[in-house]
């Protein structure tokens, strides 16, 4: 047999499973591949993996046709002369040239996709620091009026929620800006809502990762990273330190929950007048908070420079020591 | 080279620089990990409340860091003050914590740390008077929290007068300054729970969290909770 009936051989058996594998894979594991379905960048972000496992299941499966392929038809057999290969490969314009097309195609196409998705998504779920280049509609002005003290946030009203962020080693805390500031260890969300983290820390890097959310965002201090995502799904999520903050990191977790609308609502106006003899105690709502510059405890400063997308951080007025 | 030295001159290395690394790491940690387990399950008759007993103190005052800030525990067998973390408590059983807070205080980094949260009755007691929130930037401040964050369980320490005739090093007895502050608590279902103070008291560390809040046995351990 001569090399074009081996290599046309080997292209039909790799067509044929390719397309098998691909489609078994897009329709019954795809919905199952993480983070599932949550928000809008979850859904969005399991696409950009399905997409990915597609292109890259052919690229795998024509290695092991390969490898498989010549194993039976090309070994050596036993007493035999030994193989020679090598040569008609390196001098073979049509697998060149199909070799440096057909990855260089993948690769511009998946830095495209990859680019679209990045920007239709809006960071897709990434922190975007505190300047986003790409805000949903109606965010830079609920996250202004957040920083105002003026804010409103009411089920059906269509309003992007600004939560804030807190890290610190090692618990997340989140504050409500909308609802008085309070500050509460629970993170509660409201669904069909689109959502403006701001991430923050107040000591070392962390970093804030909702994992069913599809959110991830560093969380460095002095530093308001801001990542978006809206709700779709009711249920209960992760929420992880992925960065490596201390001893206690491995314990730097907690669970939210996504719940309707009212719902949200009753849980939010509620924690607010539980958490009113706290709230007044809290510093001012604000991006970024300085800690105190001597480290060992003392309290925490709203970074009175800092716009909602600014990255200018000075440190702020100390607070009466004790 | 022969094969056999040019091996010697990858791996004798390699093997060096792990066992640094490893030394080093177990250095780090063991320190901190003298004690063992304090039992909590067999002082009560089953279904009672359990009574912890422990103190905060500004400087343990022994061991391989006796200026480290410390949590001691009352073995309720001997009634002797124990450096040990770790202990072992009945599954779904009422916890009456109280803590003796030998230490000063200061404001809290986050205020957050300010408000009882997780308690029975949603307070704690600052010697016999009720709260449920302290403003760390009046009065003495806040020294310690006692948080286990898988319970949403967490309580300030109130910090005693730094002017006064502070406890210089642990175990210290109840004739020096001190806040005695109860609480109670339920234990969850089997597991292993972490505790931790939230208050950066690590002085002379990184943000204060080093040191004794970053070394078992200190300022963090955990509830082995079992059946």
């Amino acid at each position: 047999m001569n090399e074009t009936h081996h290599l046309r051989r080997m292209t039909i058996i790799w067509i044929v499973l390719s397309v098998a594998a691909d489609l078994l894979f897009w329709f019954l594991v795809g919905p199952h591949v993480p983070p599932g379905r949550m928000t809008d960048m979850a859904t969005s972000n399991q696409f950009d993996f399905n997409v990915l496992f597609v292109i890259a299941i052919p690229v795998l499966i024509g290695v092991w046709i390969y490898l498989a392929y010549a194993i039976a038809v090309w070994s050596a057999k036993r007493g035999g002369p030994e193989p020679v290969g090598g040569e008609a490969a390196r001098t073979n314009r049509t697998a060149q040239v199909a070799w440096i097309t057909i990855t260089s195609v993948v690769v511009i196409f998946l830095a495209g996709f990859g680019t679209v998705e990045l920007v239709v998504n809006h960071g897709s779920g990434g922190g975007e620091g505190p300047n986003p280049v790409w805000s949903p509609s109606g965010a830079i002005k609920a996250e202004t009026a957040a920083l105002a003290g003026t804010g409103t946030w009411s089920p059906n009203s269509n309003q992007v929620l600004p939560v804030q962020v807190i890290a610190q080693q090692w618990k997340f805390t989140y504050r409500y800006p909308t609802f008085g500031g309070f500050e509460t260890s629970q993170l509660v969300l409201p669904v069909n809502t689109t959502i403006a983290f701001n991430v923050t820390s107040l000591d070392v890097i962390h970093s804030f990762w909702a994992y069913q959310l599809s959110v991830k965002a560093d969380a460095n201090p002095q530093i308001n990273d801001v990542a978006y995502t809206t709700t779709d799904q009711i249920g209960r999520f992760t929420v992880r330190c992925s960065e490596l903050c201390g001893i206690w990191h491995g314990s730097m977790y907690n669970y939210g929950s996504v719940v309707t609308q009212q719902k949200f609502m009753q849980w939010a106006q509620s924690t607010e007048a539980a958490n009113a003899a706290n709230t007044k105690f809290l510093p001012p709502f604000a991006w970024t908070y300085v800690p105190d510059a001597n480290g060992a405890a003392g309290g925490y400063y709203p970074d009175g420079s800092a716009t909602p997308y600014s990255t200018a951080e000075i440190y702020g007025s100390k607070q009466p020591a004790s | 080279m022969s094969i056999r030295g040019r091996l010697a001159i990858v791996v004798v290395p390699f093997l060096v620089v792990v066992g640094l690394i490893v030394w080093s790491v177990a250095t780090f940690l063991t320190p901190g990990t003298p004690g063992g387990v304090m039992n909590f399950t067999n002082t009560q008759a089953a279904g009672q409340p359990v009574n912890l007993t422990v103190q905060s103190v500004g400087a343990i005052g022994f061991g391989p860091h006796p200026t480290w800030v410390s949590y001691l525990v009352k073995d309720p067998h001997t009634h002797q003050w124990v450096q040990d973390t770790t202990w072992k408590l009945p599954a779904d059983t009422v916890v009456h914590m109280t803590v003796l807070q030998y230490d000063t205080g200061s404001p809290l980094r986050n205020q957050q740390w300010g408000q009882v949260v997780g308690t029975l009755t949603g307070t704690a007691s600052l010697n016999g008077h009720p709260y449920s929130v302290y403003d760390s930037n009046t009065g003495n401040g806040v020294g310690h929290t006692f948080a286990v964050p898988a319970l949403g369980l967490s309580v300030p320490m109130i910090g005693v007068n730094a002017n006064a005739q502070v406890c210089g090093s642990g175990p210290c007895h109840t004739s020096s300054p001190h806040n005695t502050i109860t609480f109670s608590f339920k234990t969850p279902g089997p597991g292993s729970y972490s505790w931790q103070c939230f208050v950066p008291c690590g002085l002379g560390y990184l943000y204060g969290n080093g040191g004794p809040m970053s070394t078992q046995n200190y300022m963090g351990g955990f509830l082995e909770v079992v059946r």
